[in-house]
C-alpha cells in the first residue's frame, strides 16, 4: 500500500476551550482515492477540512502532509499541495471568470510575481476541462450557481494540487450540474489526485467515494472503505432516522422517507 | 512590446491594458507640465517660456508655489484613489474609502482642535490632524479587537464607523466652542479641503510615507485580488491573509492620513476613482489599481487647476472633487459599458 498523503493522528480541536468538536481523530488518506466526510450539521466536517488545509491548528495531535508535519510546509508549498473548493464565495467585483481562475496560479508564482502566458494557458485549459471556456470573459457576479461552482473547481485545478479539499461541492446544484461535478471529481481521481469532500448527499457519496469518514457530534469517527462504513445501521445512528440501503438495478440507493 | 500572433483574446487584452496604462502615464505627465504653466499670473492662462525665463517673479512662482502644490495634488489624488481601491478589495465592499477607519474624522477633529485651542498655526494644525488621524485608526483597531460580533472585516468596519461618529461628535463640539468670527471659518475652510498653503517644506513632510505607501500598494497589486477573497481561500492560495492585509491597510492609511493632514477633507476621490478604474479596466487589480492611481492623480490635478484659476479667489478643492467626481461617476454609470464581446 502506498504511503498516505494526509494523515491525522489523535487530532483534537474545538472553537471554545471547554468544548472540543473533534476528539482524537485519526485517519490516513491514500493517494488517488476519494473520501467523503459524512455527518450531521455541527459534527465538524468543515472544521476537519480546514484543519487539513492548515487554516485551523489542532489543539493536540499531529497532521502530516506527505509524511511531513503540515505546519512545516511553507505557505507556497502548501498551496501547491492542497487546494480548496469552498462551499460558497462571494465577490461584488466584476472579475472575469478567467481573471478569477488565474488566481489559482498564485502558489506557483513568486510571492509578488504576476501571471504570464503560461499561467493564462493553464487557466484556459482548466476552464476548458470544466466546460466554461466560452465564459472566460464573463463577469463572475453574473454566473449561475452551477457555473460558479465549476469555476471554483477550475481555480483549484489550476493549482494542480495533489490533494483537493471540497466543502459540499454539490450543494444547491441541479441534477445536470451535480453530474458534471461528479464527472470532474472522477476525472481528477483518474489523474491521481486525492479528494477529500464533505457531502450531505448520499447519492453523490455512493457515486464517487472510495472511502468514507463518518462523524458524530462529539463522538468517534469511523473511517474505512465505502462498503464497510456506509451502512444502513451507521447512517441510521448518526442521522437518528430509519435509513435503508436498497439495490435498484445493481445501484445502491439510500431510502430515508 | 507587440504581442505575438495567435494569442488568446484575454492575453491580448492584458497587453492592450498595459499599453493604455502607459498612455495614461504620459497623459498625467503632460497635464502636470501644462498645469505648471497654467495660472493667473501674470495674466489668466498659460505662462509663456519667455516670461518664465525673463520674469524672475514668474519663475519663482512656478518653482516655489505651483510645483510643490501640483506635486501634492498629484500625490493626493494617486494616494486616495489607490488607497480607496485597496480598501474596497480588502473589505470586499465597493462602498468603503480610505478615510473610513476613523482616519478622516480623526484628522478633522485634530485640525479643529489645533485651530480652537492651539492657535492654529499651519504646521501645528497639520501635526494635530495627522496625529488624530492615526489615533482614529488605532482606536478602530483596538475597538475591533474587543467587539464580539462577526468576522474581523465586519468588526473593523463597525469599529471604524463608531470611531468616526465619536470624532464627528467631538468636531461638532469644537465648532460650537469656536470663535464664530475667526476660528469657525477656519475650521470650515479646512473641512472643505484645499492646497493653497502647500510649500516645499510641507510637501516634503508627506513625501516619504506617501511614496512608500504607493510603492507597497503597487507591488502587491495582483496579490490584492487574492486578499479580496475569503480568508480561508486566500490562505489556501498561499497568501498570509493576516499580515498581508495589515501591511496593505497601513500602506493605504498612513499616506492618506499624512496627506489629509495637509490638504483637509478632499472627498469622493477615494470612493469614485476605483469605481471608474474598474469600469474601464475590469476588477483585476493588476490593471485597475494603477489605473485608479493614475486617474485619481489626473483628476485631482485638474480639479486643483480649476480651484486656483477659475475665480480670482481660491475655490475649496473638496467642493470641486465632490462636484466633478459625482458627475463623472453618474455619467459612467448611466452609459452602457463598452466591452469587448466575444
Amino acid at each position: 500500500m502506498s504511503a498516505p498523503i494526509l494523515s491525522f493522528q489523535n487530532v483534537t480541536f474545538g472553537y471554545q476551550r471547554t468544548r472540543p468538536i473533534l476528539q482524537k481523530v485519526s485517519f490516513e488518506l491514500r493517494p488517488g482515492r476519494v473520501t467523503a466526510i459524512l455527518g450531521p450539521n455541527g459534527a465538524g466536517k468543515t472544521t476537519l477540512l480546514y484543519l487539513a488545509l492548515g487554516w485551523l491548528s489542532a489543539w493536540t495531535g499531529d497532521i502530516f502532509l506527505d509524511g511531513r508535519p503540515l505546519r512545516r510546509h511553507s505557505r507556497q508549498e502548501r498551496g501547491r499541495w492542497l487546494a480548496l473548493v469552498p462551499q460558497s464565495e462571494y465577490t461584488p467585483f466584476d472579475y472575469t471568470v478567467l481573471e478569477y481562475v488565474l488566481m489559482g496560479r498564485a502558489p506557483h508564482l513568486p510571492p509578488l510575481g504576476l501571471p504570464t502566458g503560461v499561467d493564462y494557458e493553464a487557466a484556459l485549459q482548466a476552464l476548458e476541462q470544466v466546460g466554461l471556456a466560452a465564459l472566460a470573459e464573463h463577469p463572475v457576479p453574473q454566473l449561475s450557481g452551477g457555473e460558479h461552482q465549476l469555476m471554483l473547481l477550475a481555480r483549484a485545478i489550476v493549482q494542480s494540487p495533489r490533494l483537493l479539499l471540497l466543502d459540499e461541492p454539490t450543494a444547491h446544484l441541479d441534477l445536470h450540474n451535480k453530474s458534471r461535478i461528479i464527472e470532474m471529481m472522477r476525472n481528477l481521481r483518474s489523474r491521481g489526485v486525492t479528494l477529500l469532500m464533505t457531502n450531505h448527499e448520499p447519492d453523490v457519496v455512493l457515486a464517487v467515494a472510495d472511502d468514507v469518514l463518518l462523524m458524530e457530534p462529539g463522538g468517534p469517527v469511523h473511517f474505512g472503505p465505502l462498503e464497510q462504513v456506509f451502512t444502513a445501521e451507521a447512517l441510521s445512528r448518526i442521522y437518528h432516522l430509519p435509513i435503508r440501503l436498497v439495490d435498484v438495478e445493481g445501484h445502491r440507493q439510500v431510502q430515508w422517507t | 512590446m507587440p504581442p505575438a500572433k495567435g494569442l488568446h483574446p484575454a492575453l491580448l487584452k492584458s497587453h492592450r491594458r498595459q499599453q493604455i496604462l502607459f498612455v495614461l502615464v504620459i497623459g498625467v505627465l503632460l497635464v502636470a507640465a501644462l498645469s505648471l504653466l497654467f495660472g493667473r499670473y501674470p495674466a489668466p492662462g498659460l505662462i509663456s517660456w519667455r516670461q518664465l525665463t525673463s520674469d524672475e517673479l514668474a519663475a519663482r512662482l512656478v518653482l516655489n508655489l505651483r510645483l510643490p502644490r501640483l506635486l501634492t495634488a498629484l500625490l493626493l489624488g494617486m494616494t486616495l484613489s489607490a488607497a480607496g481601491m485597496v480598501f474596497q478589495l480588502l473589505f470586499n465592499n465597493p462602498l468603503v474609502e480610505p478615510g473610513f477607519l476613523g482616519v478622516s474624522q480623526g484628522a478633522a477633529f485634530g485640525a479643529a482642535l489645533a485651530i480652537v485651542f492651539l492657535g492654529g498655526a499651519a504646521l501645528l494644525t497639520q501635526a494635530s490632524a495627522a496625529f488624530f488621524a492615526l489615533a482614529g485608526l488605532g482606536f478602530s483597531y483596538l475597538l475591533a479587537r474587543r467587539l464580539r460580533y462577526g468576522g474581523w472585516v465586519l468588526r473593523l468596519l463597525l469599529a471604524g464607523i463608531a470611531v468616526s461618529a465619536l470624532f464627528s461628535a467631538g468636531l461638532g463640539l469644537l465648532k460650537y466652542l469656536a470663535d464664530p468670527l475667526s476660528q469657525l471659518p477656519e475650521i470650515t475652510f479646512w473641512l472643505l479641503g484645499g492646497l493653497a498653503s502647500i510649500t516645499w517644506g510641507r510637501f516634503l513632510t508627506v513625501l516619504p510615507v506617501t511614496l512608500l505607501g504607493l510603492l507597497v500598494m503597487l507591488i502587491f497589486r495582483w496579490r490584492l485580488n487574492l486578499l479580496s477573497l475569503s480568508e480561508e481561500t486566500a490562505f489556501s492560495l498561499g497568501a498570509a491573509p493576516g499580515w498581508e492585509r495589515w501591511l496593505l491597510i497601513l500602506a493605504a492609511v498612513l499616506p492618506t492620513a499624512a496627506l489629509i493632514a495637509v490638504s483637509g477633507m478632499v472627498g469622493w476621490v477615494g470612493l469614485i476613482m476605483p469605481h471608474i478604474a474598474r469600469r474601464l479596466f475590469d476588477a483585476d487589480a493588476r490593471f485597475s489599481l494603477p489605473a485608479s492611481m493614475l486617474l485619481g492623480g489626473l483628476f485631482t490635478m485638474l480639479c486643483d487647476d480649476l480651484a486656483r484659476t477659475l475665480l480670482a479667489g481660491e475655490i475649496p478643492l473638496g467642493i470641486l472633487t465632490s462636484l466633478f467626481g459625482a458627475l463623472i461617476f453618474l455619467a459612467l454609470m448611466m452609459f452602457q459599458k463598452a466591452k469587448v464581446k466575444q
